[in-house]
């Protein structure tokens, strides 16, 4: 039985989740093959715009709950912008005061969306990309850790949660025992370490495909090349059957495709999502296997405009 | 004189950990790419394809992208800063 989400809701925060499995099937590859389905899972239907909003909420969820985070701490931590929309909504629909650093190229949509939502952003050298804002961030906490709650996205337990809790049993609920493959990028890692555990207790056999960009200097905004970065505490390699290389043109050119051919406006890394979801489609379709396909859609492509001509410069 | 170029550290495995590498007679970006190329092999092709500059990497000269200059063909001056930065990872 599938629990709809109510009509009427007493806070934001409980529009978050049960996001909608649309199917793909006007991409070419995908024609003609009825026993093969591939489906996204739109995460910009969640509020703040992003798959990132489960995440933050667990994460600020579970701290109130047992006391590390109260009203008198300022929430801190580094983003490259979705985690920093969500902990900004989420902060100012509970009152809670949020910081938040991120590399200063971080698209300006993120900033003055998180900005509208009241947090104070504090940026970090670009060249250092996200791992710099990382660093940053705990510089800030070890100076006065009494003033800060620091989720700290890359290790908190409550992050791949949202995903055991949420995500999986979602998809499982919608889809039960047809479902066979689930794709997620690595960026965090959290929504595939958390909806792995939870589709491997599921009782038959689902594949868990994590996608990472296929070298260190890469366009897909929101995902990690693991063997070049700082490794997040809560991923686990060993998790996912597979873990599948894209190329960022494979992502982009995904993601453009999926806008005119399938009304879906997305950004590179659901691009890329997509794109390995397709590749585990023609496997099937060549073995003349029948298939069920999950991929995360983790938000809407207006996050990633180019700047305006007034935008242009930075300052260092 | 040279113009320093700041490296990313995605791309810090080619300069052997260099954050900055100091180009000599270059006059455009273009040149600054090729003298790159000579001292870090494999830097070329991580910056262009056959279209020019990468879409996913921005080139600045100062505080200037240089799609909104000249683009590769950009003029530089000794002591100028050119910053490569890369599109940004997770979380």
């Amino acid at each position: 039985m599938k629990l709809h989400r109510a009509r009427t809701l007493d806070r934001i925060l409980d529009a978050v989740g049960n996001t909608p499995l649309v199917r793909l099937a006007r991409l070419k590859e995908l024609q003609r093959a009825p026993d093969v389905k591939v489906y996204a899972k739109l995460e910009f239907a969640n509020p703040g715009g992003s798959v990132k909003d489960r995440a933050a909420r667990q994460m600020i969820l579970d701290a109130l709950a047992d006391g590390r985070l109260t009203r008198d701490k300022i929430l801190v931590d580094s983003t490259s912008g979705n985690t920093g929309v969500a902990y900004a909504m989420i902060g100012a629909a509970l009152g809670l005061k949020v910081e938040l650093v991120m590399p200063r190229n971080v698209t300006e949509p993120r900033k003055r969306v998180a900005r509208a939502f009241g947090a104070k952003l504090t940026f970090s050298d670009p060249m250092e990309g996200s791992d710099g804002a990382i660093k940053q961030v705990r510089e800030m906490v070890d100076k006065s850790p009494e003033q800060y709650f620091y989720p700290d996205q890359y290790s908190n337990p409550s992050n791949p949660r949202a995903h055991y809790l949420g995500t999986a049993k979602e998809i499982l609920d919608d889809l039960g025992r047809e479902l066979t493959h689930f794709v997620a990028g690595l960026g965090t890692s959290g929504t595939m370490m958390g909806s792995t555990r939870r589709l491997k207790e599921a009782g038959f056999p689902i594949r868990c495909v994590a996608v990472e960009p296929d070298q260190p200097l890469h366009g897909l905004e929101g995902l990690k090349h693991m063997a070049s970065s700082l490794v997040p505490a809560i991923y686990d390699p060993h998790v996912p059957d597979e873990i599948m290389p894209v190329g960022t043109d494979e992502g982009w050119d995904m993601s453009d495709r999926l806008a005119r051919e399938e009304g879906l406006h997305v950004g590179h890394s659901s691009g890329a999502n997509v794109w390995a979801a397709v590749q585990l489609a023609k496997q099937c379709i060549a073995r003349g296997e029948p298939a069920t396909i999950v991929a995360i859609v983790c938000d809407r492509g207006d996050r990633y405009f180019a700047p305006m001509k007034w935008e242009r410069s930075y300052v260092w | 004189m040279a113009v320093i170029v700041r490296i990313p550290t995605p791309l810090r495995s080619l300069t052997g950990g260099n954050e900055e590498v100091h180009v000599e007679e270059a006059g455009t970006v273009s040149d600054v790419i090729d003298r790159l190329e000579v001292k870090h092999a494999g830097m070329k092709d991580r910056l262009l394809d056959d279209k020019g500059v990468r879409k996913f990497i921005n080139i600045y000269v100062g505080e200037e992208d240089i799609r909104f200059l000249d683009g590769l063909r950009t003029a530089v001056k000794d002591g100028e800063q050119i910053s490569i930065v890369p599109a940004i990872a997770g979380g």
